[in-house]
């Protein structure tokens, strides 16, 4: 579950990137996070990742308080998330299999449940075929799909995907939020950010539109931001 | 730590030093000549202080005895000498007897001039040849065996101990700064080498901390591989400097058959232990200190 009570961000800066946002995000939900560019919804990603902390309010992610977090604790709030990147986010000298191991070869998991583990999800997402392969050797559309695996590997309770389908054509793009809402069928919370209003009315999903750092619309079945 | 982490730690090391092949070509290249410019520095330092050592040995007081003293008497000084003088460092009575038959054999084929003073004429004395622990106390320490009752003189040549303790301290205070500025530069050098090699993976680095590995568990595989780079550094630095030290050795001792070098042999197990000290070090401090600032967020 995602709280956010009364957020402020501010940065060193001098810039103000959240005004007071309020939102709750429960277990199961499929919500678009959209809204124009410096709008405020990296920075709400950022929140939930803890890469930052709040300047006030508060933020509560999966039982952990963002704002309160130890610099310990950080890895055990990052894996109850699975993020997924605009650009992908690979390393591009491991195999697409390598990849997706990664994940689950830090939370200490055992060899033989990663021999197990890995081709099921790769398979989920359609690139079992393709385990050997580099990320460079694949398209667009497959390296995202190798960072959905990747997402997935640890059964992630939220996946938050950050413009997942920025660098994607509308056929692809859609390949991967299809993807996604099957995973939230599953029962992940996913949390998702673009700007591609065609996908977001498409999807028929809980819509928070962010402007000026402030929440303007939150409502069910289209995109409402300015 | 589980079992298979460790292996897993140290495949990754492993792994890390092949997959970024160049940036660990550099970082062995740099560390190993470092340590051969600074290893052979400090071999030419310690030679040059084992000339030293061998001039001062070769640097004695003469203190010779009252010529009314008998043998017997004679004799007794050494253990008074001993009594009350500290900075003896060796002590040995030469009769006169020997002292002449050494003196025949330094002059060696004038040595017949010397003929017919043997025995009842012979005009050298009973005397005492005493090697000093400090050299710089030798005006002192000569005139307290002045002091002695029976010693009729005591002789040394100042200019060879002044020369030495001079020589000595230059030689040192050099090579002490000169080492030190090269551990500077090497260190700043090795380091700038790791920064870079940790720089090149600062994305990797991220996205480990985005799938959420533990600090630990990133900084592990980049100990053991820059572990493993010291360790190769010094490893191609110690068999480098093996192999220069060697050549000079063969080098020296044909142009100047009377100076020994020390053999390597001799050197080899604190150089080894020194580079290896150095390669490690300068390794793993280099990969955690450069790792931690990709850590901080």
């Amino acid at each position: 579950m995602v709280r956010l009570i009364d957020v402020y961000k501010q940065y060193d800066n001098g810039t103000k990137a959240l005004r007071g946002i309020t939102a709750r995000i429960d277990d199961g939900e499929f919500v678009f996070l959209v809204g124009p560019s410096g709008s405020g919804k990296s920075t709400i990603i950022k929140l939930l990742t803890s890469e930052l902390r709040p300047t006030e309010g508060k933020v509560l992610v999966n039982g952990f308080n963002v704002g309160i977090i130890r610099r310990g604790d950080i890895p055990k709030l990052r894996r109850t998330l699975g993020v997924i990147f605009q650009d992908f986010r690979l390393i591009e000298k491991r195999s697409v299999y390598e990849n997706v191991a990664f994940a689950m070869r830090v939370v200490g998991a055992p060899p033989r449940d990663i021999r197990v583990r890995v081709p099921f999800v790769l398979e989920l997402v359609g690139l079992a075929h393709k385990a050997r392969r580099r990320p460079f050797e694949l398209s667009g559309g497959e390296q995202q799909r190798v960072a959905i695996a990747r997402a997935l590997i640890n059964n992630p309770k939220l996946i938050i995907a950050d413009e997942p389908t920025g660098n994607l054509d509308p056929a692809r793009s859609l390949e991967i939020m299809t993807i996604l809402n099957k995973i939230n069928s599953l029962g992940t919370t996913v949390v998702t950010v673009t700007h591609e209003s065609e996908l977001v009315n498409r999807f028929a999903k809980r819509v928070i539109a962010i402007d000026g750092g402030r929440v303007i619309s939150d409502r069910t079945g289209g995109y409402f931001a300015r | 730590m589980k079992r298979y982490e460790v292996m897993y730690f140290f495949r990754e090391g492993i792994r890390g030093v092949f997959l970024h092949g160049f940036t660990s070509f550099a970082a062995v290249s740099v560390i190993a000549a470092c340590l051969l410019i600074m290893g052979s520095f400090s071999l030419i330092a310690v030679n040059i202080d084992r000339i030293i050592e061998e001039l001062r040995n070769q640097n004695k007081i003469l203190v010779v005895v009252n010529e009314s003293l008998s043998r017997a008497e004679a004799q007794s000084i050494g253990t008074r000498i001993n009594r009350t003088i500290d900075n003896i460092e060796e002590l040995e009575f030469i009769p006169k007897e020997t002292a002449l038959e050494n003196y025949r054999e330094q002059l060696g084929e004038q040595g017949n001039i010397l003929e017919g003073i043997e025995d009842e004429r012979n005009p050298l004395r009973d005397r005492y040849l005493i090697q000093l622990h400090d050299v710089s106390l030798m005006r002192e320490t000569i005139e307290r065996l002045e002091g002695i009752a029976g010693v009729e003189f005591a002789a040394a040549s100042f200019e060879v101990s002044e020369f030495i303790l001079s020589t000595r301290s230059i030689v040192k205070a050099v090579s002490y700064t000169l080492i030190i500025m090269l551990l500077g530069v090497s260190v700043f050098i090795i380091s700038n080498t790791v920064k870079l090699a940790t720089f090149d993976r600062r994305e990797e680095i991220g996205i480990m901390r985005v799938v959420g590995a533990t600090y630990a568990f990133i900084r592990w595989p980049f100990v053991i591989e820059g572990f493993l780079l010291g360790l190769t550094g010094a490893a191609l630095g110690f068999f480098l400097q093996w192999s220069v030290y060697s050549s000079l050795t063969r080098m020296v001792n044909g142009l100047i058959p009377s100076f020994n070098m020390s053999p390597f042999d001799d050197l080899m197990i604190i150089v080894l232990l020194l580079f290896t000290g150095f390669g490690f070090v300068v390794g793993v401090l280099g990969s955690v200190l450069t790792i931690r600032k990709f850590l901080r967020v």
